[in-house]
């Protein structure tokens, strides 16, 4: 049990760390999901929002963030899932994109590039830094990615797409 | 009528046509094609399932009934469903798939668009959320019409087959009863109405550069807005709803 009450940065910290359970190499922090966490009715609200509608990692990440909170002695928490403002990968810091790069996976270029029935601009390999790549398909291993092959290294990678 | 009823009545409308068609999709997982369209058939199923997930939530909360989503999905006979006819219809062959997609995600993303801009701020936020992922999905379906249009002779033939037979369910799309004027009037609802023109340049764009034939406008199928459905809605929620009718409550 702690003895002093923690303050709302206190709680930010603990689970600002939470790892995203798709990509373990970049914290919920780093993605953007995690938006803010206020002090109402004797209960600590902690904000998340879903990368894409239908994220299967939310319930998980709830979980963390309640089990974290829980271990530190803060039990009374409400994990709340928000759509507003709408989650981008504007969001994601330059420490961020590095950490994917190192990962596998190239990080999106900036936001807002999927115009209509066009191609998403030049996609670098994430493993040789080659511009020559092509789009496999759409969809990836999950919602926030598609599928992509290099044409110098030979390798498939995942492009985590603009959103 | 009140202002909270038709805005209940208006989500349960929306989220039936994202379940009903995530539910359709779901039905390809591992039966695509190919590999990665076995993954992209899936992932836009996801989509749907999520967008689902998010506006019957919201149609729970405005029936003030106590209710959840999961029982507006399990808990209700075919004729309190509301999704429009081309959402059940059968798969059919890939080509009867895609046209399906092509049809639906135009619309959805006109349709969408203009809701993001609703008084309603729940609905504004879901819309301004899926906007971004049907772009996706249109992307996906205009990319395979050109394929099979403009593929074989045989791929050609299927899909002006899969567009011609579905063209008459296309007219729900745009239709307008007095719950959707109502709620107009107060700046919830969007006047599908007036997207009808715009659908039908997207449509003739991507149709006419895969050297398919739109089709003429004749007899068009309704019902839907009234809970009246055709023979495969039943189909599918015998198996959809299996489980929670066989074991109420059943839980993960």
């Amino acid at each position: 049990m702690i003895t002093t009450e923690p303050t709302l940065e206190n709680i930010y910290n603990l689970i600002s760390e939470i790892p995203d359970p798709e990509i373990p190499v970049i914290t919920i922090k780093d993605l953007g999901i995690l938006r803010d966490v206020k002090f109402v009715d004797n209960k600590y609200v902690v904000t998340i929002t879903p990368t894409y509608t239908a994220c299967p990692a939310m319930g998980m990440i709830e979980d963390q963030i309640k089990e974290i909170l829980f271990s530190n002695g803060i039990t009374n928490v409400k994990v709340e899932l928000t759509y507003s403002p709408t989650w981008t990968t504007d969001w994601l810091s330059q420490e961020a994109k590095l950490k994917l790069k190192k990962y596998g996976i190239a990080p999106p270029n900036h936001s807002s590039c999927t115009k209509l029935f066009s191609t998403i601009d030049v996609v670098v390999c994430p493993r040789c830094n080659s511009k020559h790549t092509e789009l496999i398909s759409r969809f990836g291993s999950t919602a926030c990615k598609a599928l992509y092959k290099c044409e110098d290294c030979k390798e498939t990678f995942d492009l985590f797409k603009c959103h | 009528m009140n202002i909270q009823e038709a805005t209940h009545t208006y989500t349960l409308r929306l989220g039936d046509n994202a379940l009903i068609l995530g539910h359709r999709l779901s039905e390809l997982c591992s039966k695509g094609p190919i590999l990665e369209e076995d993954l992209a058939l899936t992932n836009i199923s996801l989509d749907m399932i999520g967008r689902a997930q998010a506006l019957l939530k919201y149609a729970a909360e405005t029936e003030m009934l106590g209710k959840t989503e999961d029982d507006l999905a399990y808990r209700r006979p075919e004729n309190h469903y509301y999704n429009n006819l081309i959402i059940e219809q059968p798969n059919g062959d890939f080509a009867h798939i895609i046209a399906r997609q092509l049809f639906v995600s135009v619309f959805e993303f006109l349709f969408y668009t203009e809701l993001e801009k609703s008084k309603d701020t729940t609905l504004a936020a879901i819309a301004s959320k899926t906007i971004k992922e049907i772009k996706y999905h249109m992307q996906h379906a205009a990319d395979w019409t050109l394929r099979l249009g403009d593929g074989t002779v045989e791929s050609h033939k299927r899909m002006q087959k899969a567009v011609n037979d579905l063209w008459m369910y296309t007219g729900e799309f745009f239709e307008m009863d007095n719950l959707d004027t109502f709620l107009l009037h107060q700046h919830i609802a969007v006047d599908t109405n007036s997207l009808k023109l715009e659908w039908h340049k997207y449509i003739k764009t991507a149709l006419n550069d895969a050297t398919l034939n739109v089709p003429e406008d004749s007899f068009m199928q309704t019902g839907s807005k009234k809970g009246i459905h055709t023979e495969n809605l039943g189909h599918i929620l015998s198996e959809m709803q299996y489980l929670q009718r066989a074991y109420p409550d059943a839980k993960w």
